[in-house]
């Protein structure tokens, strides 16, 4: 099979899968569980619970706060202690529902039995009600930025979807949550992905799979035979090919517009293979958001693994399962290497799209001294945007940065994938002073919008 | 005729022409420039600081003529120049200045290194924009001061230096022209423009902490812990506890410092006050 890939940038950072073909574990339950209630991008979820109540596995707990909101289910059971606030994984505080872990007892309307359940037995399940349940059961995006993903499958009238795009590109470094989850709940994905179609009326579907999980890519290809209209894509190993655009030009070979064009302005719509199991969970079992796959790795860790975890299990519970911090000096990161968020507190839950736990060691966890740019432009061709993130750092650093020529320079289309940071050899942070720069830039941008 | 005297004449006669039209073009297209703004801005301080909401010093005298023409220069301030300067500028407009009350720049975070303890290390760039958007910083304080010096850097008057010691920003009253370019830059609003007050006496909250107050105490010994005894103590009704951290109204505040004794975390701060001496 030929390889595919997206046309423009791109970096090849070493893969370190090293929990590849650790199978996955369930996690050890928390004594106490925090569930934040910004889990997603949107609006924050409201509390309906409060101290005192009790709480069973699945038991709703926040309802969605606004349109782009997703509701947040309890995935323990036991007794709400408090609602607080609890360190997300920037370190600041946030608001929380603090819930002491009693037992294991399950809401009894959730199916928690392993029988496949086919989308053909279940002619009573239109696009409306596949929508609905979605978004009932806070379904947000898995793959780390966590859009709510009931509005992703409604798109907006100026669109039409032709096919869906499902990611199981994994390009990070480390991570093989979903590798692990593609090879042990495969039936399902697919059956997840025949909702997906049926939800948004589309007959094509792509699932995008990295050279360097061939087994997947394999599997995936047999079970192919029985979909027909699901087609398996190969592509190659290159960083960022799981960011959404990246993807639908690897796989369909085009091209999305610069913000605000989305995926679906030209006919795709991405969804990662976490949020199509969870999809499926949703919609066969009834079983709302309330674990995912997570990978706990790191060159020191004394047993890197892959879990199935409940939202809102502290990090420090997982790293204690692991072996423990190593005794060195380390950066935990929740996500992987390229992307991850250093964490200044053990005490954050896993969230929604908390996808691993990198714990990088010795010299690995420190920067590499900053040094002036040399001109190379190696980070122009790296950048899969096509920006030139040398230029947009130097404006963004400025005292009082020109805003309107940063807009002019396409700033609100970085993604952070961290390539130019990656690739600088001149180790400088453009992706830490771009980032800061497109927040000015898009403060700026709403606060014409409100004008207006 | 030789070609030297053609040359001449050609050339004169361009030169001519060229006169005319030049001259023509310098009375078609003269631009009147009022003597009163070069005068303006002789007397403006020249910092360029933009604290006035112009661009630059010109800017701000263009407006102030402008501003006269239409009969008022009420909210025009130059607040590095204070009234002194409005002053003169009303002087040459010919208008009068409102006295606006002095103000100064008041940093209002006092967790020190030692009274914050260190739960990460940070090693990127060392800019307080920076570490603000990677996280909360080397301690466990979401609202304290980052200490790297984005307010040094755009202080066009050297009025803010971060003191090594305690690794806080001081403002040096004398220098700082309240521009509030610092409040701007700080990326978590520690900074705040508050009036000079009556001698130079000031009375103030030292945090900007909206923790609840365990939270806050653990993480900072000197943090407001929104405990309200300086509400209790304040006979004038100067002090508000809202979202766990006390603010004083500086407008209210009658500089008795009952409360900067009540304080259980030391966050109140005053300045300029005579130096007690205790009998004993």
């Amino acid at each position: 099979m030929k390889l595919k890939t997206f046309k423009i940038g791109g970096v090849h950072p070493h893969d370190n899968k090293l929990t590849a073909e650790k199978t996955t574990i369930a996690a050890p339950l928390p004594e106490k569980a925090y569930f934040l209630l910004s889990q997603h991008i949107g609006v924050p979820a409201k509390a309906v619970v409060k101290r005192g109540d009790k709480v069973k596995v699945g038991t709703l707990l926040a309802e969605a706060g606004g349109f782009v909101s997703a509701p947040i289910y309890s995935s323990v059971s036991g007794t709400v202690a408090k609602i607080d606030t609890v360190a997300d994984a920037s370190g600041y505080l946030r608001p929380a529902i603090i819930v002491d872990v009693e037992g294991d007892e399950w809401e009894e309307n959730i199916d928690r039995s392993s029988k496949l359940e086919k989308l053909e037995d279940h002619p009573e399940l239109t696009a409306e009600e596949i929508i609905q349940r979605v978004k009932n059961a806070g379904i947000t995006g898995m793959g780390g930025a966590g859009f709510p993903t009931f509005i992703k499958l409604t798109p907006p009238p100026t669109a039409k979807a032709e096919c869906v795009v499902i990611n199981g590109v994994e390009c990070e470094p480390y991570i093989t949550a979903d590798y692990r989850l593609m090879m042990e709940h495969t039936d399902e994905i697919m059956e997840g992905i025949k909702i997906l179609m049926k939800a948004v009326n589309v007959s094509k579907a792509y699932i995008g799979i990295e050279a360097n999980k061939q087994k997947a890519i394999d599997l995936f290809e047999m079970k192919a035979y029985i979909y027909p209209n699901i087609k398996i894509v190969g592509l190659k190993k290159r960083y960022p090919q799981g960011g959404e655009k990246q993807l639908v030009d690897a796989c369909i070979r085009r091209q999305v517009p610069a913000p605000p064009a989305i995926p679906v302005d030209v006919g795709a719509i991405v969804q990662n293979v976490a949020t199509v199991h969870a999809v499926y969970q949703a919609v066969m079992k009834n079983k709302p958001l309330l674990e995912r796959y997570t990978t706990v790795t790191g060159k020191d860790i004394a047993e890197p693994k892959n879990y199935l975890v409940r939202i809102g299990t502290p990090i420090s519970t997982l790293l204690e399962d692991c072996g423990g911090v190593p005794d060195k000096d380390v950066k935990i990161l929740s996500g992987g290497p390229m992307m991850g968020r250093a964490l200044a507190s053990l005490e954050t839950p896993v969230c929604k799209g908390t996808n691993a736990i990198t714990v990088l060691s010795g010299a690995e966890a420190y920067r590499e001294e900053e040094t002036v740019c040399i001109r190379c432009g190696k980070c122009v061709s790296a950048c899969p945007m096509g920006l030139e993130p040398y230029l947009l750092s130097a404006l963004s650093e400025q005292i009082k940065p020109n805003l309107d020529r940063l807009e002019k320079e396409d700033i609100t289309s970085c993604i952070s994938c961290g390539c130019c940071q990656f690739t600088c050899p001149a180790h400088r942070p453009l992706l830490d002073v771009i980032s800061i720069g497109k927040n000015k830039v898009m403060g700026a941008i709403r606060a014409r919008n409100v004008k207006k | 005729m030789n070609f030297l005297l053609i040359a001449v004449i050609v050339l004169g006669l361009i030169g001519l022409i060229s006169a005319v039209i030049l001259f023509g073009a310098s009375k078609k297209f003269a631009v009147k420039e009022d003597e009163r703004l070069a005068k303006v801005q002789e007397v403006l301080p020249g910092a360029n600081c933009g604290g006035c909401g112009f661009p630059g010093c010109s800017g701000f005298a263009d407006a102030c003529v402008k501003g006269a023409d239409a009969g008022s220069i009420d909210g025009l301030l130059c607040s590095v120049g204070g009234n002194d300067c409005m002053v003169k500028v009303a002087d040459i407009l010919g208008m009068t200045a409102t006295q606006v009350e002095k103000k100064v720049a008041v940093v209002r975070c006092n967790g020190t290194c030692e009274k914050r303890p260190q739960i990460a290390f940070y090693d990127g760039r060392q800019t307080c924009a920076n570490i603000n958007a990677c996280g909360v910083g080397e301690t466990g304080c979401g609202y304290g001061c980052l200490g790297c010096g984005d307010c040094v850097a755009v202080c066009t008057q050297d009025a803010i230096t971060i003191n090594t010691e305690t690794g806080l920003p001081e403002v040096d009253e004398d220098k700082c022209g309240a521009c509030g370019a610092c409040t701007i830059a700080c990326p978590r609003n520690i900074i705040e423009i508050r009036k000079r007050g009556v001698k130079d006496r000031r009375v103030w909250v030292s945090c900007v902490n909206k923790d609840k107050g365990p939270v806050a105490k653990n993480n900072c010994t000197a943090a407001c812990i929104g405990c309200s005894l300086c509400v209790k103590e304040c006979a004038f009704d100067a002090i508000e506890v809202k979202d766990n951290c006390s603010y004083i109204d500086a407008e209210k505040c009658r500089l008795c410092r009952k409360c900067v004794e009540v304080c259980p975390t030391k966050a109140i701060k005053t300045a300029n006050f005579p130096i007690k001496i205790i009998d004993n």
